[in-house]
């Protein structure tokens, strides 16, 4: 089992969210990487080896390079941050339903 | 009983459905006068709407700011495209971060549905990476969310 307590340190940084947002799109070396952020490539190593730590991505050797991609594990986070953003809509029309049940009576009595 | 449905669909869209029992009118009403807005776009609990501006024309554009318990909070900024009483609301949005994400670009229709209405609405980001970003960003408010929860329990 992975040690939530170093995956949840380790998600909660901004950089290294933005780290697996990347790697959902697939493999990618530190260079690729480190491109988008104002950050040396060593910081960017830095942060990737807390993902790792926490079991968020994996790293395989190719010659030189150390290309990296998400961990099952980081996967499935995907599918929670959908299920997140599910849950905080689903929350948002349950109060609409509330907020449209008050709005049918003005309706009714301006038909009448 | 789950009437929400939200899916990705190919790499930059995400759509989401949702059936309400109130006629399309009522629910376009919610969708764009400030007064209706402030009661129900709120997110997770433990978050109010302190700012909710709407100017619901083409042209027109909204604001809507969020704060939650602890004094942190974002806001939205967007503008409307298309608007078709009381059917279809087509408008882009983007979150600050303080940073812009990336623009949303939102249709939402509604459609009568027996004496209700279907909701169906249509995210469409410009790549995978900004849909993945997006997300993420759920992810943060959801954790934020569980902490929270941790807090109460504890």
């Amino acid at each position: 089992m992975r040690n939530l307590d170093a995956a949840f340190s380790a998600l909660a940084d901004p950089t290294r969210r933005a780290l697996l947002a990347r790697l959902a799109l697939g493999e990618a070396s530190v260079m690729e990487l480190a491109e988008p952020f104002e950050m040396t490539q060593p910081a960017i190593s830095r942060h990737l080896k807390v993902l790792e730590g926490a079991g968020l991505i994996v790293r395989r050797i190719e010659g030189t390079r150390r290309p990296c991609r998400l961990a099952p594990a980081a996967i499935s986070d995907i599918d929670q941050w959908l299920g997140m953003l599910r849950k905080a809509l689903a929350r948002n029309y349950d109060r609409l339903d509330d907020v449209l049940a008050t709005m049918k009576p003005n309706k009714r009595k301006r038909r009448r | 009983m789950s009437r929400l449905t939200l899916e990705a669909e190919g790499d930059t869209h995400i759509v989401v459905t949702r059936r309400f029992k109130a006629p399309p009118e009522a629910v376009y009403r919610a969708h764009t006068e400030p007064k209706l807005i402030k009661r129900w776009l709120l997110g997770p609990d433990g978050w109010s709407m302190p700012g909710c501006i709407c100017d619901p024309r083409p042209g027109g554009s909204f604001r809507y700011e969020w704060v939650n318990e602890k004094g942190n909070g974002f806001h939205i900024t967007g503008e409307f495209i298309e608007l078709t009483p009381f059917s279809r609301i087509v408008h882009v949005e983007r979150m600050h971060l303080p940073d812009p994400t990336a623009e949303n670009h939102v249709e939402t229709m509604f459609q009568p549905d027996g004496d209700g209405t279907l909701m169906t609405m249509r995210m469409t980001l410009p790549d995978a990476e900004s849909r993945a970003r997006m997300l993420a960003t759920g992810m943060e408010h959801g954790m934020e969310a569980s902490y929270a929860r941790l807090e109460t329990t504890i």
